[in-house]
């Protein structure tokens, strides 16, 4: 088990429960992991925000940290006008950042490196916008398809491209979440098991070797304490400029 | 001893915030700037991660797409053939776009309130000049 970089990723239950309708409905480690970060999500703000005091403590300036940082990502990428859908923002970011921060404790399950559930957060983003985008705009939404100036005849090749184009933001959201998330995972372990690879076929010798990729994974958790943030980031920014591509419809 | 620094009024404190808040204001374009800028010099390896992406979410489409047309139609393998060829030219329209600095958009045009009358000639000089202000939209 020790050496295998993909055994973190396995999808094992915790609880199991019976099946009802052919679904398993056990209680996974990833959907505990999930239902971990919805809840510290949660308390953080709560407990963070219960005194709202003039002067914030540690908690409520990390809340009022977090609430800024999204507000201006959707000021500056939606628009003004996108600012009613800052708590769909907001809940995204965070999922994704606990996600991906909870993954970061040794021993944890990361569950924002499986692609159902980025795919799933992806879609759902991807939904959320298109039904915003036809309710605002109704059929004119369809004119997406058609860049302006295109000239009619090149509608056969350019139509089926631009709806190809469009379908396939949610897969590569969801694509770049993830591969992100589990290679940097992966690496992590495989940079961990060379020394105790080392160790058993060197003895001591191998073990005073073994202190490279101790020290380089010491280097490569800062770089994937970075990337946790930058990925949550990148899902959220990515998400605002969708919201305004359907507010703002060409 | 507490008597020696009397507390400060509401009225310092906020002197004091307004003053923090006029320092910090200019330090907080500088390091926006510096962030595009590390933007651009980390951005080697993350524009190439980017556009991977965007090609292969793009072929994913065309060719599930393909392949699931062909099911139900029963036309194998046209869909697929046709399809693949579609997604791949969707997948470079992607790339095309991001390097650009046209932002992620399906059907992306240039904002109008940059210059009134622009012809589809001078469309594509607009997306240039549209760049830098979309660069910040890039990741």
């Amino acid at each position: 088990m020790a050496t295998d970089p993909l055994h973190q990723f396995q999808i094992q239950p915790v609880v199991e429960l019976p099946r009802v309708a052919g679904l398993d409905l056990s209680l996974t480690n990833s959907a505990v992991y999930m239902i971990l970060a919805a809840l510290l999500a949660t308390g953080l703000l709560i407990v963070g925000m219960r005194n709202r005091s003039l002067v914030p403590t540690r908690l409520q300036s990390i809340a009022e940290l977090l609430y800024e940082f999204v507000a201006n990502l959707v000021r500056e990428n939606a628009g003004a006008e996108a600012r009613k859908y800052f708590p769909f923002v907001f809940s995204i970011f965070i999922f994704i950042l606990f996600g991906n921060l909870l993954g970061m404790i040794p021993g944890t399950f990361t569950f924002t490196s499986h692609i159902i559930v980025t795919f799933a957060l992806a879609a759902t983003v991807f939904l959320f916008v298109t039904i915003l985008a036809l309710v605002k705009h109704g059929l004119h939404f369809f004119s997406f398809f058609m860049p302006a100036g295109t000239p009619i005849a090149l509608a056969v090749i350019i139509v089926p491209i631009e709806v190809i184009s469009y379908l396939s933001r949610p897969v590569s959201l969801s694509i770049r979440l993830f591969a992100n998330m589990m290679a940097g995972h992966t690496m992590l372990k495989v940079f961990a098991g060379f020394t105790v690879s080392m160790g058993a076929a060197l003895g001591a010798a191998g073990y005073a070797f073994g202190l490279v990729p101790v020290i380089l994974n010491v280097a490569l958790i800062g770089f994937e304490i970075l990337v946790a943030f930058m990925q949550a980031y990148v899902f959220t920014v990515l998400t605002c400029i969708y919201i305004r591509d359907a507010l703002e419809l060409h | 001893m507490t008597e020696d620094r009397p507390t400060p009024s509401l009225d310092e404190i906020e002197a004091r915030l307004r003053e923090a808040r006029r320092g910090s204001a200019p330090a907080h374009d500088p390091s926006a700037a510096d962030g595009a800028d590390r933007d651009n010099g980390r951005g080697g390896l993350g524009l190439a991660f980017r556009v991977g992406v965007d090609i292969v979410a793009a072929l994913v489409v065309g060719v599930g797409g393909g392949m699931l047309l062909d099911r139900w139609l029963g036309t194998a393998p046209w869909g697929l053939i046709v399809m693949f060829f579609l997604g791949a030219a969707a997948g470079l329209m992607n790339v095309y776009r991001t390097v650009n600095g046209l932002g992620m958009g399906v059907g992306f045009s240039p904002p109008p309130a940059q210059d009134g009358g622009q012809s589809n000639g001078s469309s594509s000089d607009d997306r240039q000049s549209n760049q830098s202000s979309s660069d910040d939209r890039r990741t």
